[in-house]
């Protein structure tokens, strides 16, 4: 039965996929790819693609994504259901804990001690980004680090996050796109 | 107030580009300051958590507010808020895929926004380290032992909270001397 199959192999992506992210594109991929052949690598760097240029989670992206190819619309609807499931199981008796215990001192040091590590999860994602091993980096060329720059400043100038990846939208459009616009117009 | 919620967490589930950690400083921005519906103290605290649960960082964000403002109600809210945009729209490009990964106006934007991205990422290192000390070192050996030596962070979570606990019971025997 498909759709038990894709809610199973889900729900055990959410449950499994600890750190978010590229961290979970290799749990993923082994589901999707090698455990069940539902994709073909190729296909599953599709999704990678799709993750990049669509709001949202790469887990859900995938989810969803995935779940249409095998089983049409409801299969998506499933897939993103079953990968939500452990995330919100988990984090409402997270929250129970956490909200009654928030002054008791052991807690207060556990998450004290698991501060830096996720500083640090964060940190190296990020040079995963600026110093990618593979052919492609997000940080192309000087304007890049120009529109990296700007938008941290923006930030810590406490300007609205929506708006400033908007602004590196229309830049990326007037950088790249506009050039080779005007070129193909002579 | 669930209907707001959900139509926060919509925002914020439009704007996630980039996966989770990019949209921690837009959560900060509408939960924290827009809001005021978490301090700010306890919204570094709540990502920690966040991000030693299982699942996409900005999913267990958004259960934890929606939960501390409605109980398991807001919780669904405000979930359901933030995967419905990335759903629909992934759900649509699944269905007319090529036309638009080959469509050079979004491939422009993209190539600008993912600079973009990373500075959003870099934005919540600097709210977490601000009045840290000797944990900066910490920060520094974790980042290398990820990075560098490829260590599961599952594994370096979990020890760390172990030591907490620790830390935390023998400081409280010393007390009671």
């Amino acid at each position: 039965m498909i759709y038990l199959e894709l809610f199973l192999a889900y729900l055990k992506i959410g449950f499994f996929g600890f750190g978010g992210g590229y961290a979970m594109l290799s749990l993923i991929y082994n589901e999707i790819v090698v455990q069940h052949a539902w994709l073909t690598a190729s296909e599953f760097s599709d999704i990678v693609a799709i993750s990049q240029i669509t709001p949202g989670p790469i887990a859900i992206n995938s989810a969803t994504y995935v779940g249409y190819m095998v089983a049409g619309v409801w299969g998506s609807v499933l897939s993103t259901i079953a990968v939500c499931m452990p995330s919100i199981s988990i984090m409402m008796l997270v929250s129970v804990f956490y909200l009654r215990l928030k002054d008791n001192d052991i807690l207060k040091r556990i998450i004290a001690f698991m501060k830096p590590v996720v500083v640090s999860m964060i940190l190296s994602a990020v040079l995963l980004l600026m110093f990618p091993s593979e052919e492609s980096s997000d940080f192309e060329n000087t304007w890049s680090w120009l529109i990296f720059s700007s938008v941290l400043y923006g930030l810590h100038k406490k300007q609205n996050p929506i708006l400033l990846l908007i602004y590196a939208a229309l830049a990326g459009i007037v950088i790249y796109y506009c050039p080779a616009l005007m070129a193909s117009l002579g | 107030m669930i209907w707001k919620l959900f139509l926060v967490f919509l925002k914020i589930g439009l704007f996630t580009f980039g996966g989770g950690y990019a949209m921690i400083p837009i959560i900060e921005s509408e939960v924290v300051e827009r809001h005021s519906w978490i301090e700010k103290e306890l919204f570094y605290d709540l990502l920690t958590l966040a991000q030693a649960a299982p699942g996409p960082i900005s999913l267990n964000t958004a259960v934890f507010v929606g939960y501390r403002m409605c109980g398991w109600k807001g919780a669904v809210a405000s979930l359901l808020g933030v995967i419905l945009p990335s759903f629909l729209i992934v759900l649509v490009i699944a269905i007319f895929f090529s036309s638009v990964r080959n469509n050079s106006v979004v491939d422009a934007a993209l190539r600008g926004m993912r600079p973009a991205v990373v500075a959003l990422m870099v934005a919540p290192v600097l709210g977490f380290t601000k009045g840290m000390k000797w944990s900066l070192i910490a920060v520094v050996v974790v980042t290398i032992m990820l990075f560098f030596l490829h260590f599961s962070p599952v594994y370096i979570l979990l020890l760390s909270a172990v030591a907490g606990a620790a830390f935390a019971l023998i400081k409280r025997k010393e007390d009671k001397k």
